[in-house]
This record gives C-alpha cells, sequence and structure tokens, in this order.
C-alpha cells in the first residue's frame, strides 16, 4: 500500500506573466485521500488540471500511475476519473442520456442505473440537465467520474451547491472508494470537508505549498487559545502563563502545551480563589490554521515537502 | 447512497477491453441526434429547409436564362439542390453545434475523458452528415424517377463530390466556429459563405450564364470546384482536364479550411 499514485516533483504552471503555480512538491499513496486547501486563487484548480493532463506543465515533473498525465494521457485517462469545476452537459439533454453517452465512451463503464444510483440520482435519469439543481449538476459530474471504475480520481470542488445530507452521502461515497483502494485528490474550501475526508492535506497560498501533513499535523502547527474574563484589580502580568488581552476585556492564552498550560492556569485560579469568567479552552481548528495564512499572505512563508 | 460495490476489480465482467474510436463516436452522435430532434428550429433546417429551397428555386427557375446552356431547368435545380443540402445541413447544421458545446463547455468535458480530438468533432458531424447524405440520396432518385432527369452519368464523380463536399464545408464550419463568439452571432457568422455560395458557385445560378471573365474568378470560391464534380458527375461532360481542376480546388480549399481551424478555432469559451 506504499505505491506512490501520485507524484509531483517542482511543478510549475504560468499564464502570461502570472505564474498560478510555483513549484510544487508532493506524493500521494495508493489509497489515499488528499485533500488541496486554499483560497482562491491559490493554484488549485491550476494545479488539479495539469494532475489530469488537461494541460502541460511549464516547468517541474508530473506522474500519475507512472505515467505522464498530459503525454500519455490517453493511457492514464482509462483509469482516473475526474469532476471538473464546471459542468460542461448539454442543457437539454437528460441526465440518463448523458450517463450514457459517458458510459459509450469510456473504457469498462459500469452500467448507468448503477453510476446514477451511486449519487443518489437513480430517480432522476429521466430529468432533463438544465432543470436540475446546482449540486444535482455537482452529483451528475461525480457520477460520470466514477462511470469508468477509477483507480485515482480527482474531485475539484466536489461538494459545492450540496445540501448537508447530500454532502454527507458524497463523504461517506468517498470514503467507501477509499476503503476499496481508490485514491482520491480533491480541492474544497470546505475545511470542515478536509478534516473529514483527508489523509493527507496541504495549504496552498500564491502558487506555493505552504503547510502540509495529515490532519492532525497541520492542526499542530497553530496553537491552542484559551479566553477568560479576570475580576477587576487581577493584572494579566500576576498569571503563571504568557497571555495577552484579547477581544471583549477578555485575556488570550496561546499556547502549543493546552493541558499544561491550563492545569497551571487552573491551580493558580484555585489558590488565589479568582473564578475565570467564562472560560474557554480550544485546540486549533484547520479554521485558524487556514485563515493565519490567508491573512500572512506572503510574508512569512514557509515551504512545506510532504 | 451506496451499499453497491463501488470499484469493481479492473479488467472483470463481460465489458472488459479498452472503449474503441468507433464507439465512442457513435455515442457522441446519438448524443448530438437526440439534441437535434429536440431542438425545433435546427429539426426544420436540417430536415425541411433544403427541400423548400428546392422547391421554390425550381419554380423560380424560369426566371434565369438558360438558352445559352445545356442545362435543363430540372437540371439546373437538382444539382443545386445537392449543393443547397450541403450548405445548409452541413454548414449551416454544424457551425452552431460547435459553437454551442464549446460554450457550453462540453468540448471541454468531452476532452477531459478518453475522446481524441478527431473523434469529438466527428462525432458532433456525423448526424447532420448523415442527414445530408440520405437528402443527396432522395434528390437523386427522385429527380431520375420523378422529374425526369438522367440517371447519374458518371456515379463515382457525383459521389467523390458530396464526400469532398462533406468534408470541406465541415471543416470550413469548423473554421467558422472559431471566429464565431456566442450561439447567437452563429446565425449572422455562417452568412457569409452561405450566399457566396448560392449565387457564385452554380447552386442556384449555373456559372454559364456569367461573363466569361467573371466565371473565371467564380471558379475559385470555396465550393465551386465541389459543384463541378456534382454537376458533372451526374450530367456528365466533364472533362479530364475539368475533373482535375474541380478536384484539386476543392482539396486546396479543404487544405486551407483545416489550416483555419488549426489558426482559430478553441475549445473552451473564452472569457
Amino acid at each position: 500500500m506504499t505505491e506512490n499514485v501520485i507524484e509531483v516533483n517542482g511543478l510549475r504552471r504560468r499564464y502570461g506573466d502570472h505564474e498560478a503555480v510555483r513549484g510544487l512538491d508532493f506524493t500521494v499513496r495508493r489509497g489515499e485521500v488528499f485533500a488541496l486547501l486554499g483560497t482562491n486563487g491559490a493554484g488549485k484548480t491550476s494545479t488539479v488540471e495539469l494532475l489530469e493532463g488537461l494541460a502541460p506543465a511549464d516547468g517541474g515533473q508530473v506522474r500519475v500511475l507512472g505515467h505522464d498525465p498530459y503525454l500519455d494521457r490517453f493511457a492514464v485517462r482509462p483509469r482516473i476519473g475526474l469532476m471538473l469545476q464546471e459542468g460542461g452537459f448539454p442543457a437539454e439533454l437528460t441526465v440518463g442520456e448523458t450517463a450514457r453517452m459517458w458510459a459509450g465512451c469510456t473504457t469498462r463503464a459500469r452500467p448507468v442505473v448503477e453510476s446514477l444510483s451511486l449519487v443518489g440520482l437513480g430517480r432522476r435519469a429521466d430529468v432533463r440537465v438544465k432543470q436540475l439543481s446546482g449540486g444535482e449538476r455537482r452529483r451528475l459530474d461525480l457520477a460520470l467520474a466514477l462511470t469508468g471504475r477509477p483507480e485515482v480520481l480527482f474531485l475539484d470542488e466536489p461538494t459545492t451547491g450540496f445540501d448537508p445530507q447530500a454532502r454527507r452521502d458524497a463523504w461517506e461515497l468517498v470514503r467507501v472508494l477509499r476503503d476499496e483502494g481508490v485514491t482520491v485528490l480533491l480541492t474544497t474550501h470546505y475545511l470542515e470537508e478536509a478534516e473529514e475526508l483527508a489523509d493527507q492535506l496541504a495549504i496552498m497560498n500564491e502558487g506555493r505549498i505552504v503547510v502540509s501533513g495529515t490532519p492532525a499535523e497541520v492542526m499542530a502547527e497553530q496553537p491552542a487559545r484559551i479566553r477568560f474574563g479576570l475580576p477587576a484589580g487581577v493584572p494579566i502580568g500576576a498569571l503563571p502563563v504568557p497571555a495577552v488581552a484579547g477581544e471583549g476585556g477578555r485575556v488570550l492564552v496561546e499556547t502549543r502545551e493546552m493541558q499544561r498550560s491550563l492545569t497551571e492556569l487552573l491551580l493558580w485560579a484555585r489558590d488565589q480563589g479568582i473564578e475565570l469568567a467564562a472560560l474557554d479552552a480550544r485546540s486549533a481548528t484547520l479554521e485558524e490554521v487556514f485563515l493565519g495564512i490567508a491573512a500572512r499572505g506572503n510574508e512569512s512563508v514557509r515551504e512545506v515537502v510532504a | 447512497m451506496s451499499t453497491v460495490q463501488v470499484s469493481a476489480a479492473r479488467g472483470s465482467g463481460p465489458d472488459a477491453g479498452g472503449s474503441t474510436g468507433w464507439q465512442r463516436v457513435r455515442a457522441l452522435a446519438r448524443m448530438e441526434l437526440t439534441l437535434l430532434m429536440r431542438n425545433r428550429s435546427a429539426a426544420f433546417v436540417a430536415l425541411l429547409l433544403p427541400l423548400v429551397m428546392v422547391g421554390s428555386s425550381y419554380s423560380s427557375s424560369r426566371l434565369i436564362d438558360l438558352d445559352d446552356t445545356s442545362l435543363s431547368r430540372a437540371d439546373a435545380v437538382l444539382t443545386g439542390g445537392i449543393g443547397s443540402v450541403l450548405l445548409i445541413v452541413v454548414y449551416l447544421g454544424v457551425l452552431p453545434v460547435y459553437v454551442t458545446r464549446r460554450e457550453e463547455r462540453v468540448l471541454k468535458r468531452l476532452r477531459a475523458g478518453e475522446l481524441r480530438d478527431l473523434e469529438i468533432l466527428a462525432g458532433a458531424a456525423l448526424p447532420s452528415v448523415v442527414l445530408a447524405l440520405a437528402q443527396c440520396v432522395v434528390l437523386v432518385t427522385a429527380g431520375t424517377l420523378l422529374l425526369d432527369v438522367r440517371a447519374p452519368a458518371s456515379p463515382l464523380v457525383l459521389l467523390l463530390g458530396v464526400l469532398l463536399g462533406v468534408v470541406l464545408l465541415s471543416a470550413l464550419a469548423l473554421a467558422t466556429a472559431g471566429l464565431t463568439r456566442t450561439v447567437e452571432s452563429a446565425q449572422i457568422t455562417g452568412t457569409p459563405l452561405l450566399f457566396i455560395s448560392l449565387f457564385g458557385s452554380g447552386l442556384t445560378v449555373p456559372l454559364e450564364v456569367f461573363p466569361d471573365r467573371v466565371a473565371s474568378f467564380l471558379e475559385l470560391l470555396p465550393v465551386t470546384g465541389v459543384m463541378r464534380l456534382v454537376s458533372g458527375g451526374w450530367l456528365g461532360g466533364l472533362s479530364a482536364g475539368e475533373l482535375i481542376s474541380a478536384v484539386a480546388g476543392a482539396l486546396a480549399w479543404t487544405v486551407l479550411s483545416v489550416l483555419a481551424v488549426r489558426r482559430w478555432f478553441y475549445w473552451e469559451p473564452r472569457r
């Protein structure tokens, strides 16, 4: 299970003067779910298009299943499935006709009924594409991506426009696929989606990977936060841990060892007979890491190689 | 959502083995035929407009003085009818298909799959091409049996003309699609070639009625070579030299169109 299905080295892509992808390195092993996160314009879709072989790289190397996905695309395509960010279906076709057309163009296609029922569109086969909701269109796209029983699945913002139930169902489907050995590379700006699904993730900013690792590793990059209110007359300097004045007159403690800081704080409060008002302690979330990166912008970009 | 086994072992089952080019073109052509029949104005253009054109040009053909030529009214109208079918059904039929599929991002989606570029273009054009060929057969049969036009003198030359016409007009449609930004403007961008060909390539007005210098210029128009082959193949009287120059003209325009396609055609909407 340690076979590298996707290998990316020094990958670059430019549009005229703008360099959208600026030297990426990462690998994805078979059966892994890898999430690529980033703000709009960070270069996620530009990267995925290179992995899918839709465009040639301007520098560096990509290997998917051991092939160059652009030059050897007709060797790679029958083994991958991909979901584009924007549909590309004729509006006047029905869901069933669209899936049948795609199956006719696909190696080892699964039956149309099966593809559609995998994504919960089994009963919508006779509906015209133009009458589908945005979320249903994404599900149709997912059904097409699954048509060829792919070994590697590329999902570019797969659940945009889904209602919460459809999103849960899609996550469950991705887990089932992963358990069967399918490798999944997805982009998303739903951080919850990455936390739920990803075995590995990378956060991109301005064409580079800024942080990468397992979700736990990435979240450990950011300190945990403890917030509380002090009674009037107790100075912040009296606290046993480094602290600053936070929003709303509360005190903020940032720490990488939450349990220890919290213990010290609580013991101190008991000894002093002080009540810490509205005490709140939480680990960093992926969202905080993400927002931290977005706020820092390009200033202190650290390249972390997976 | 799923209790189905989602990723069956690779290469198992009766459908093992890759999809073939012909399967892919057929799947795409089937989709295009469905869409054509669902689009009333496109279906009208493909199925009825050529008939209307042939009928009206037959009734108006008495206005043209054919005395200097050896043509009968029916001869001129029916050979012109084949040209009209090629222009209307193939050129005007395929042009909006290419533009619409590009603007709907269908071409982009198809290119993300296993299809080769040429398969995508062929599949999109196939229903119109088949309809056009069927209408040509109807014209030849009806002309021979009902209108007393002679049976084709050299069927192979006629067939060559029709086939070259299909290839040339598909390529011209694709090149024109490269110059057409929106689906709406496809109705306009197709008209110059339509009118130039209708009036200058011997479709409605035989070239013989023009002064010689004008006629020799009209010989250079894109569809004239194809029309020479069609009328020569049906009615006879084409010398070897004329045959060669007609084929050369049609081929030259096909090559030019392919170059124009390479230069101008694009696969996804420009923002």
